[in-house]
């Protein structure tokens, strides 16, 4: 063991550590701008722009967002309750799928498989699959337009797939020789074996539908049912100014505000992924590792 | 047909399992196949399906002719090619870096920094286009005054924005991937590095001859599977950085964005679903063709 390190080894270090610093800085920038975008007051970004470090602290841009939240508050109730049922509903099918298609005893696996595979590869486009939404099944202003379509992802069938195959084949089959039916055999033995799985893919799911906004804005056209990114959207482009209760008590030196609040909307809407980021990052990581696994 | 039918009420359970799923690909992705018949017509909304005039090839003829297709297929390729070479070289550097330097903690954070963009919306890097170029009040031209040189109005020129999407682009995978390469990386032998110490390399050498070798099959398997979605773009981060500025659309515009803009705003859903059938066909013989090199190369690593 040699405790002196190498020149080399030194070389290689500092080019490493500046290189990475400088990417991560990077990587958080933009998160930086944006809070402290927020908490800076309309007046100094008018006068002088936006800024890495405000020069007064303010707290106007969120407080204007929350004196009347309930735009904000539907946003976040369409979200998560398309969330949670998508990502519950999605993996039930997912999970479902994946098993049938990992039984070596069922003969049309490899077919199915590749039936599901094809999507992926050829695909009629958007505008052919939106006549199909808006005209032959009328999903025009509908919360199933945004739950619908991401339900199911081939690729999601595939991972659950292979994830399941590495479970031993002899559990189905001797639970079979108990006499215990297909269905049983998922729900009692199967699915608890698959845990990991299902976290890492029920993760991405719900990633997903949190960070969807391409849905509404194809189909969505009542505000109410704007889900958080959409509505984000829409105040970023100033389509959807945030209703405030503030625009009617104006005094000469306070400037309501509007591009610090875009600022503020911002946070709103993406806090809850930073929040909870450190508690799913790891499983992202074995996810992508079970990704790895080929089918 | 009767093994078929005997199969299934074998395993009725099943394929009543199974069902839900096909269905959905069958209604989401099988009969909108049939709606590329689009593409051939002069579309009616009335008419539907078959009810709109029947034209041949001539929205395909317009599309090549106007010198449309090739401006959005050189974008998209051309974008794509950058996307690819960029992202995954720095992921590759990053990879190595990280799992290399000492210091467990430093390496924590940074990775959990680098990783994070991945999980954030599109939008929100709309809202980071906006606060750093917009031109009253973004961070670069508050920059530029502070230093006392003009400022510079990002939404009338084409120049910059290349840059600012292959930026954001490398961005939001750049810790994704590196997750990929780092776990290529980890699956190295440590036999081969204390061999290496042993003979006195350093880490330059062991960098160059045994994690580079190594890594190759990755980062080229890599590379080939993204060429095979070149036609492929990324609607979400061209449509949320540049969004209907007409004015770049020049340099701007790939075959998604194109297709967005005739379903939504030039209601052209004829020339529109041309587009997307272009590009859906020529894809698919891509990846067709990266299958067959792979096949023939790493059959192993083979798609299907």
């Amino acid at each position: 063991m040699k405790i002196r390190m190498e020149k080399s080894t030194v070389v290689f270090n500092a080019i490493g550590y500046i290189i990475i610093t400088i990417l991560a800085l990077l990587c958080l920038l933009p998160f930086l701008l944006i809070v402290s975008g927020s908490f800076t007051s309309e007046m100094e970004i008018i006068a002088e722009g936006f800024k890495l470090i405000p020069k007064k602290f303010s707290l106007d841009a969120y407080e204007a967002a929350f004196s009347n939240p309930k735009q904000i508050l539907d946003g976040y109730k369409v979200t998560v309750l398309v969330t949670l049922i998508g990502t519950l509903f999605g993996l039930f099918l997912t999970s479902m799928a994946g098993f049938v298609l990992s039984r070596k005893d069922f003969k049309y696996r490899d077919k199915l498989s590749f039936f599901i595979y094809f999507t992926t590869l050829f695909s009629g486009g958007l505008i052919p699959w939106y006549i199909m939404m808006v005209k032959y099944l009328d999903m025009k202003d509908s919360y199933l337009a945004l739950l619908l379509p991401g339900l199911l992802s081939a690729w999601n069938i595939i991972l659950m797939k292979n994830f399941m195959k590495s479970i031993p084949e002899s559990i189905t089959e001797s639970a079979k020789i108990d006499g215990a039916g297909e269905f049983t055999i998922y729900l009692k033995l199967i699915l608890p074996l698959s845990t990991p799985g299902l976290a890492t893919i029920g993760l991405f799911m719900a990633l997903g539908y949190w960070n969807e906004w391409f849905l509404a804005n194809l189909f969505i056209t009542s505000g109410d049912k704007y889900p958080l990114q959409f509505l984000l959207y829409k105040i970023l482009a100033s389509a959807a100014v945030l209703k405030t209760s503030v625009a009617g008590n104006l005094s000469p030196d306070f400037q309501a505000p509007a591009e610090t609040l875009k600022m503020a909307a911002a946070v709103i809407a993406t806090g809850p992924i930073i929040f909870l980021y450190p508690f799913v990052q790891r499983f992202f990581v074995k996810g992508l590792t079970i990704g790895a696994v080929k089918g | 047909m009767k093994s078929f039918l005997q199969e299934m009420n074998r395993n009725k359970v099943l394929f009543l399992m199974i069902a839900p799923t096909l269905l959905f690909f069958i209604v989401f992705s099988y009969i909108p196949m049939v709606g590329v018949y689009y593409a051939f017509t002069r579309f009616s909304f009335d008419g539907g399906l078959f009810g709109s005039e029947f034209i041949g090839m001539k929205n395909f003829e317009f599309l090549f002719n106007s010198g449309v297709l090739w401006n959005l297929t050189k974008n998209t390729v051309l974008y794509n090619i950058a996307f690819i070479l960029i992202s995954n070289i720095l992921q590759l550097l990053c990879a190595i870096f990280l799992s290399e330097l000492p210091g467990k903690l430093f390496r924590k954070t940074t990775q959990s920094i680098m990783f994070l963009p991945f999980f954030v919306s599109f939008v929100l890097v709309g809202a980071f286009v906006f606060n750093l170029f917009n031109s009253d009040n973004g961070v670069v031209n508050t920059m530029l005054s502070q230093l006392g040189l003009p400022t510079y109005d990002f939404y009338v020129h084409t120049a910059p924005w290349k840059y600012i999407i292959v930026f954001f682009h490398v961005w939001k995978g750049l810790g994704y991937g590196t997750v990929i390469y780092l776990a290529a990386i980890m699956s190295i032998s440590d036999e081969y590095h204390e061999a290496a110490k042993i003979d006195g390399a350093n880490i330059f050498q062991r960098v160059r001859h045994i994690i580079m070798p190594m890594l190759v099959p990755t980062f080229i398997l890599l590379i080939l599977l993204s060429l095979g979605g070149i036609l492929k773009g990324q609607f979400d981060l061209f449509y949320q950085v540049i969004g209907n500025n007409g004015l770049l659309y020049n340099s701007t515009d790939i075959i998604d964005t194109y297709v967005y803009r005739s379903l939504a705003v030039n209601f052209d859903i004829g020339m529109g679903t041309a587009a997307g059938l272009y590009q859906s066909f020529f894809g698919f013989v891509l990846i067709i063709t990266v299958n067959y090199i792979i096949r023939k190369v790493r059959s192993d690593y083979a798609l299907f």
